[in-house]
C-alpha cells in the first residue's frame, strides 16, 4: 500500500500495465520528454523508451487516428488529450471510426483515450470542459470517470485490458487535491460497477468525478441535520451500473444527480429518465439534478466559483429534497 | 356601515404568533357568526377560527402561510353588507365584486378568478378528509399504502410534513409504526401513549423526532466570529424551544427538586394487558397499552395524597379537587403536554378513551388550546426512548411530576427465589417547598402498589 495522489495513481497504473503487457504504448502531445502537461506520464519515457511513449504532432485527429489504426493492428494504445476540450479536434475519428469499427468489421479496437477534464483550476472556456455527454450519446464507446486514487489506478488498468475503446475522464482538480491508500499489486476496478461511497437511507446522490467529493461533504453536513444521504459513485458512465442505481433508489425513494458538466442533455438527464421509467413506483419525490449552467466555463475566478457546483449547493439541493 | 376587524387570536397563554393555514372565505363571501373563517397553526396546535360576526368578508390582509403576531388585524367583515345581502344578491359596493382582482394591498384572496360559491346556510366547515382530497401522493407512497392495505380514505387522514403538507414516505412509515403499536403515537414521533416495547418480543425503540432538523441554520452575526465555520453551526431556536428553555429554567429556580425513584413490577399489568388485548381492541376500537394502567394508578394515588395535586401561592397552598393529568408527548415540533381533564371522574376505560382521543388528535394535529391547558399533575414516559431512570423537571405551577422508565425483564428476588419479572423504575420529582420525602415516598408506594396489585384475571 502506498499513499498516492490521484495523478500518481494514474501514472502508476500506466506503468504497471506497460510492464505487464509489451503491446501497451502511449501517445500524445508533450507526454514524453516533458512528462505531460500535468506530468501524468512523468518518468515513463525514461523507463520504456521513445517507441512506447510517443510525442506526437499537435493534431488530435492524428493522435486518435493513429491510436485506432494501431489498435486494429493488435496493439493497445493509450492516447492523451492534453485537455479534454481538445478532443473535439479528434471527434470524427472517434465517433465515426473508433466507435463504429467493431460494428462494421468485427475487429475490436482495444484503445484508451485519456481526457483531463473539468474546471476549478482557472483554466477558462478552452481548458475546463467536461465533454462526457458528447460520447455518452455515441454507441460503441465505454466511458469511465474515477473519483479517487484507488479507482483511478484500478480503472486505467481495466480500461487498457478492455477490448472496446474506452474514454477515461480524469479530473484536473483532483490530480493533486486528494491522496489515498492504493494497493501496490495488480488489481482492477471493473468497468460497469458503481461504488457506494457512503451509505444512507433518506436520499441517494448519484454522481461521479469531482461531484463525489462535493456530495460526500454535503452528506456529512446533512447527517448533522438528521438526513442520511447515500452517495453512489457511478465510476463507469457507459455502461452505467443499472442494478446499483435501482437498488439505491428503491432504498431511499429520493434522488439527486450531481455532475460538473452542464445540465442540459447531460448524463444526469439519461439517469433521470432511466429512474423514472424503471423505478417509478419507488419514487417519493421528483428526480432532481444539480449541474453547471448551460454556458461555457467562465475565466474570471468569482464567475467560475459561481458557475461550478460545490458542497454548499449540493447540501442546499439535498435539504430541499429532504423537505419535499 | 359597520366594519368589524378580525384579529389574530391568542391561542394559548405562551403564544405570540400564529400562522394562517387556510382561509375558508374570500373577499365577497358571506359569513355567519361562528362559521369557520380560517384555520390557524401555532407551535402547539392547529385551530379553526370562527367568524366573530355575521356579514360579508371585505378584506383578507394576509395570505395563507403568513405568520402574524397575535392581536394584529387579519381580516375585515362588513356587517351592514350582510343585511343587504340577506334581502337580495350581494351587491355590497365596498366589497370586491366576484371575479374582480383584489387590490394590491390585499395579498390574501385565494383564486379571485373563480366565482365565489354561494354559501348555503347548511354549509359546514370541511372535514379533514375533505381538506385532504386532491392531495398529491408520490408513486412510492401509493405503493406502500397498497402493500400495507391502507385504503385511500385512511391515507387521506395521514398527516403530511412534506412540501405543502405532502405525505412523504417517512410520514407514512411513521403512521404505520404508530398504527401497529396501538395507534397511540402522534406521527411521526413517539408519544407518551406509545406502548413500551413489550417483553419478550423486543422491538427497537421508536426513533426520537429529530428536533434539530426543524431548526433553521442562521447567520450568527457576532456569534459567528466567536464560533466560526466549519467547526460550528449556528441555528435559531424555535418558539417552542425558547418557551421550553424559559419554562425549565424558571421551574428549577422556583422549586427545590427532590427525586424519589421506585421500582415497580409490571408483570401483572403486562399479563392483564395481554389477556384483554383482543377483546379490548374489538370493543373500543383501539389498542390496549400500558399507559392507561399507569395513569389510573396515579389518579388513585393522588386521591390518597391530594397534596401532590396542588400549587404554591405565596404562603398558601391551593389544593385542587380535580385531577387534570398532563401527558408529556414528544412531537416533531418539540415537547407538548395534552391534558386528561377530570381524570378523577373517569374509570379505567374512561381514562384509556381520553388518552386515545388526545393521542389521535395530537397525531392529526387537531389538539385545541384547551387540550394543553390546566394540568394539575404531569406524567412523562421517557421509557419509550430506552431510558431506565430519569430525573424530570416539574411542570410549573404544579408541584410534582412522575416519570416512567423503560419496562425490561429483570431477574428479581421474590421470597428468596430468583424470578424473571417485567420491571420498571418510576421517578417522582417533587417540590420540597411543600412536599417532603415521607410524602413523596408514600405517594410512590401507592402508585407502585396500585400497579402491582392488579389481579392477573381482571377484565378491563
Amino acid at each position: 500500500m502506498a499513499m498516492l495522489t490521484y495523478i500518481e495513481a494514474i501514472n502508476e497504473g500506466l506503468r504497471d500495465e506497460m510492464r505487464l503487457d509489451p503491446t501497451v504504448f502511449l501517445l500524445g502531445e508533450d507526454i514524453g520528454a516533458y512528462g505531460g502537461a500535468f506530468k501524468a506520464t512523468k518518468g515513463l519515457l525514461e523507463e520504456f523508451g521513445a517507441d512506447r511513449v510517443i510525442d506526437t504532432v499537435l493534431a488530435e485527429g492524428a493522435i486518435i487516428g493513429a491510436a485506432t489504426g494501431s489498435a486494429l493492428a493488435g496493439l493497445k494504445p493509450v492516447a492523451e488529450m492534453q485537455f479534454s476540450d481538445f478532443v473535439s479536434n479528434g471527434f470524427n475519428q472517434l465517433v465515426n471510426v473508433t466507435a463504429k469499427y467493431h460494428y462494421r468489421n468485427f475487429i475490436p479496437v482495444p484503445m484508451v483515450v485519456r481526457l483531463p477534464s473539468g474546471g476549478g483550476i482557472r483554466g477558462g472556456p478552452f481548458h475546463s470542459a467536461n465533454t462526457e455527454a458528447w460520447f455518452f450519446h455515441t454507441p460503441g464507446l465505454k466511458l469511465v470517470a474515477p473519483s479517487t486514487p484507488y479507482d483511478a489506478k484500478g480503472l486505467i488498468r481495466a480500461a487498457i485490458r478492455e477490448p472496446n475503446p474506452v474514454l477515461y475522464f480524469e479530473y484536473k482538480y483532483l490530480y493533486r487535491h486528494i491522496k489515498s491508500e492504493v494497493p501496490d499489486g495488480d488489481y482492477e476496478v471493473p468497468i460497469g460497477a458503481a461504488d457506494i461511497k457512503r451509505t444512507g437511507s433518506d436520499i441517494t446522490v448519484i454522481t461521479y468525478g469531482t461531484g463525489v467529493h462535493w456530495s460526500l461533504e454535503a452528506a456529512e453536513t446533512l447527517s448533522r441535520e438528521g438526513v442520511e444521504v447515500e452517495v453512489l459513485d457511478l465510476r463507469t458512465l457507459m455502461p452505467f451500473d443499472r442494478k446499483a442505481v435501482l437498488s439505491s433508489v428503491e432504498k431511499t425513494g429520493k434522488v439527486l444527480i450531481v455532475h460538473e458538466a452542464n445540465l442540459t442533455g447531460g448524463v444526469g438527464a439519461e439517469l433521470s429518465a432511466f429512474i423514472g421509467a424503471e423505478a417509478f413506483r419507488h419514487l417519493d419525490a421528483p428526480v432532481r439534478r444539480l449541474a453547471s449552467p448551460d454556458t461555457p466555463v467562465p475565466y474570471a475566478p468569482p464567475l467560475e466559483d459561481a458557475f461550478l457546483p460545490n458542497a454548499q449547493k449540493t447540501a442546499e439541493a439535498l435539504r430541499s429534497l429532504a423537505a419535499y | 356601515m359597520a366594519k368589524i376587524d378580525v384579529i389574530m387570536p391568542q391561542l394559548g397563554e405562551s403564544l405570540t404568533e400564529g400562522t394562517i393555514i387556510k382561509w375558508h372565505k374570500k373577499p365577497g363571501d358571506k359569513v355567519k357568526k361562528d362559521e369557520t373563517l380560517l384555520e390557524i397553526s401555532t407551535d402547539k396546535v392547529d385551530s379553526e377560527i370562527p367568524s366573530p360576526t355575521t356579514g360579508v368578508v371585505t378584506r383578507l390582509l394576509f395570505a395563507e402561510q403568513a405568520t402574524v403576531a397575535v392581536r394584529e388585524v387579519i381580516a375585515e367583515i362588513d356587517t351592514d353588507a350582510s343585511a343587504k345581502a340577506e334581502s337580495g344578491p350581494p351587491a355590497a359596493k365596498p366589497s370586491p365584486a366576484k371575479g374582480s382582482k383584489p387590490a394590491a394591498s390585499v395579498p390574501a384572496a385565494p383564486q379571485p378568478a373563480t366565482p365565489a360559491p354561494s354559501p348555503s346556510p347548511a354549509a359546514s366547515s370541511p372535514s379533514p378528509a375533505d381538506a385532504a382530497k386532491g392531495r398529491f401522493y408520490s408513486p412510492l407512497v401509493l405503493n406502500i399504502a397498497r402493500t400495507e392495505g391502507i385504503p385511500m380514505q385512511e391515507l387521506e387522514t395521514v398527516p403530511g410534513t412534506g412540501e405543502g403538507g405532502r405525505v412523504s414516505k417517512k410520514d407514512l412509515q411513521a403512521y404505520l409504526v404508530a398504527r401497529k403499536s396501538g395507534g397511540q403515537m402522534p406521527a411521526p414521533g413517539p408519544a407518551f401513549g406509545g406502548a413500551p416495547p413489550p417483553p419478550p418480543e423486543h422491538s427497537p425503540a421508536p426513533a426520537a423526532p429529530r428536533i434539530e432538523s426543524m431548526l433553521k441554520p442562521v447567520d450568527g452575526g457576532e456569534l459567528a466570529k466567536k464560533f466560526p465555520q466549519p467547526g460550528h453551526e449556528i441555528r435559531q431556536m424555535s418558539n417552542i424551544l425558547m418557551k421550553m428553555s424559559e419554562h425549565m429554567v424558571r421551574s428549577v429556580h422556583t422549586s427545590p427538586h427532590v427525586f424519589a425513584v421506585h421500582e415497580c413490577d409490571m408483570t401483572n399489568v403486562d399479563m392483564v394487558r395481554r389477556r384483554n388485548a383482543g377483546a379490548f381492541q374489538k370493543r373500543e376500537g383501539f389498542k390496549l397499552t400500558y399507559t392507561p394502567f399507569i395513569c389510573d394508578a396515579i389518579v388513585r394515588a393522588i386521591k390518597e395524597f391530594p397534596l401532590v395535586n396542588s400549587q404554591v401561592e405565596g404562603d398558601k397552598i391551593v389544593i385542587k379537587k380535580f385531577i387534570n393529568l398532563g401527558m408529556a408527548v414528544a412531537s416533531e415540533n418539540g415537547l407538548i403536554v395534552p391534558v386528561i381533564k377530570n381524570a378523577e371522574e373517569k374509570n379505567f376505560v374512561g381514562i384509556a378513551r381520553a388518552i386515545n382521543d388526545l393521542a389521535t388528535r395530537a397525531r392529526t394535529k387537531r389538539l385545541t388550546p384547551s387540550d394543553i391547558e390546566g394540568g394539575s399533575f404531569t406524567v412523562t414516559n421517557y421509557g419509550v426512548f430506552g431510558t431506565m431512570v430519569g430525573l424530570p423537571i416539574i411542570n410549573q405551577p404544579q408541584v410534582a411530576i412522575l416519570g416512567t422508565g423503560s419496562i425490561e425483564k429483570r431477574a428479581v428476588v421474590i421470597d428468596d427465589a430468583i424470578a424473571i419479572r417485567s420491571m420498571a423504575y418510576f421517578t417522582l420529582a417533587f417540590d420540597h417547598r411543600i412536599l417532603d420525602g415521607a410524602l413523596g415516598g408514600s405517594f410512590m408506594e401507592a402508585v407502585v402498589r396500585n400497579l402491582e396489585s392488579y389481579d392477573r384475571n381482571q377484565v378491563v
